[in-house]
């Protein structure tokens, strides 16, 4: 109990202190979860809907595949993205193995079937004749779709959370893919388990207490963005 | 002529659900289809709309084919869409009146004042704010109308728009409707399986059964000459009996029906298979023999088998040897004590005897 309260009181000094490695990570985890869930947004909601828009032969087999990747498992997300990314491998050029940049690489293959997913449910959930609709008040196939994206909103919030909080949460693809390097590819996650491996409880309490702060702060304002939107 | 099809073929699933050889729209004129749940009318519609594209075929919109993505992206820019549910968007009234509107980059002042004249138009000026998900669904399909009125639509498509509403909101709507209609000069095509709103909205009816205009005309013609016993049933025509002429008369002739004789009008031949179709409307019930100076042709003693009550008036199953069906008020059913078992004399005039030939 001790060591928890020691956590608690660490993480309030580190967090009041603005602790310059703390802070670090803290954007860091921020900024890399961040772009991640951007580029699956555009890349989820885009197919999804292309997805749940179109009639093709095995779409029933595409839908199946995007809900089992909706559970890929982030080590294997993380030694695949390492392989391609490793020296001898085919984007080894690329030099980007053990920079953000892998990470956001990594964090996007986990995220971007969560997203689409969603999408492709919330976007066979509206009405069928909602597009024949739009399209008969004159909307081109672009105006179409951004209106069926906004009719759908509500679900495709829960979308941008589920992507958000699978990826700011995980740690397995960002060690493997990031490396912890310290003031480089160091995030919240990859440091309390550093920090845990090495006994130190109190920070690793203290950047978990960050790490779910952060989350529940980034929900806290899509849920309430989301709330308000719903029909009463 | 505003719109015209040629040759349309729509397939799904390797079946071809709509089979129209050729259909023309005439400007400011409404035009109803109708049929059985089914008979294709709402794929029709959406072909029709260029929402749907056809196997094979082609649309004309007033000399121009649409034969494009882009010609059919146009054309959709002279229309507008009603369909059973209002899809109305997650916002609020006004915001859902002036959407096509603004697809369609329409500025500020000229959508105010067009929203507020559809609104007032439809009777739905004091919901302008509310949220379209909180209104009823008489006034949410009000809140549809108005919004595709607004954009001031050459053709309007209407897709069984009042079916899933209340009887007295479903007739207030239907008046107000063709009221608007008449007023706007809108060309419409309307699709419904109630053939009494079609009645009352049409300058021009089309039967349609599997994918196919089977009759087309006025709703006089397709209620009075049906062309042949499946619309005859679908248009309301509660007697249809086949029989063998008998006898020519000079421009009558007897038609043998389960040992009666049936006088009607038409040319025919003496031992030809013929039906008979007798609207309920058209049948008079008698307790006594009625006058022999009666202009009525054909008189059939029959019993009574069931009354059913249909509202303002009472449907009447007569067993005259072969069933008839005829209509009475309330009135007449009391005056007359018509009850079941009862022995009454049933009238029919010639004229109003419908022959189609076998």
């Amino acid at each position: 109990m001790d060591l928890i309260l020691e956590g608690i009181k660490k993480a309030c000094v580190l967090l009041f202190t603005l602790d310059a490695e703390v802070l670090r990570i803290t954007l860091l985890s921020l900024g890399v979860s961040g772009t991640a869930t951007l580029i699956s947004l555009i890349l989820g909601i885009s197919m999804g809907m292309l997805i749940a828009l179109k009639e093709f032969p095995g779409k029933k087999f595409v839908i199946s595949t995007i809900n089992t990747g909706m559970g890929l498992p982030p080590v294997v997300v993380g030694l695949f993205v390492s392989i391609f990314l490793w020296r001898n491998g085919p984007f080894g050029f690329l030099g980007l193995l053990y920079t953000p940049a892998a990470m956001i690489i990594a964090q996007s293959i986990i995220a971007t079937p969560l997203v689409m997913g969603v999408s492709v449910a919330a976007i066979q959930h509206l009405p069928k004749n909602l597009r024949y609709q739009i399209l008969a008040l004159g909307a081109t196939r672009l105006q179409m779709m951004w209106l069926l994206v906004r009719e759908a909103r509500l679900p495709l919030l829960a979308a941008v959370m589920a992507g958000f909080g699978g990826v700011i949460s995980e740690v397995g693809a960002s060690i493997m893919v990031g490396g912890n390097i310290k003031g480089y590819t160091r995030v919240l996650t990859t440091a309390t388990v550093m920090e845990t491996s090495k006994g130190n409880f109190d920070i690793a309490i203290a950047l978990s207490i960050i790490l779910m702060v952060l989350a529940f702060a980034v929900n806290a304002i899509l849920t309430y963005v989301q709330q308000q939107e719903r029909p009463r | 002529m505003t719109l015209q099809a040629f040759d349309l073929c729509v397939e799904r699933g390797g079946h071809t659900v709509i089979e129209i050889s050729e259909l023309t729209v005439e400007p400011h004129r409404v035009l109803t289809l109708i049929g059985p749940n089914g008979a294709g009318k709402s794929t029709l519609l959406l072909t029709l709309a260029g929402l749907l594209k056809p196997h094979h075929g082609s649309l004309v919109f007033r000399g121009q084919a649409i034969d494009s993505a882009r010609a059919r992206a146009a054309y959709r820019k002279h229309l507008a869409m009603v369909f059973q549910e209002p899809l109305l968007f997650n916002t609020s009234v006004f915001e859902n009146v002036a959407s096509g509107l603004k697809l369609r980059g329409k500025t500020g002042k000229i959508i105010r004042s067009t929203v507020e004249k559809n609104l007032e138009q439809f009777g739905i000026s004091h919901l302008a704010h509310r949220s379209a998900r909180t209104l009823s669904g008489g006034e949410a399909q009000r809140a549809s109308l108005a919004r595709a009125f607004a954009i001031e639509p050459e053709i309007i498509f209407l897709d069984e728009p009042f079916a899933s509403l209340d009887a007295p909101t479903r007739e207030a709507l239907v008046d107000d409707l063709h009221a608007i209609l008449c007023e706007t000069k809108t060309t419409a095509i309307i699709a419904t399986h109630d053939r009494m709103e079609a009645l009352r909205l049409s300058d021009t009816m089309a039967v349609m059964f599997q994918g196919k205009i089977v009759q087309i005309g006025s709703p006089e013609d397709v209620m009075n000459h049906p062309a042949d016993e499946q619309v005859a049933s679908f248009v309301g025509t509660e007697t249809i009996l086949t029989g063998t002429v008998s006898k020519i008369y000079d421009g009558t002739f007897l038609l043998s029906i389960a040992g009666a004789e049936l006088e009607a009008v038409g040319v025919v031949k003496a031992g030809e298979r013929a039906v008979c179709c007798i609207r309920p409307e058209h049948v008079t019930i008698h307790t006594n023999t009625p006058s022999a100076h009666s202009s009525a042709r054909n008189f059939f003693k029959g019993i009574i088998v069931k009354i059913v009550p249909m509202g303002l008036f009472y449907k009447i199953y007569l067993d005259c040897g072969f069933p008839l069906v005829s209509f009475v008020t309330s009135q007449s059913l009391e005056h007359l004590e018509l009850q079941e078992g009862k022995t009454v004399v049933a009238s029919v005039k010639a004229t109003a005897i419908h022959v189609i030939k076998k």
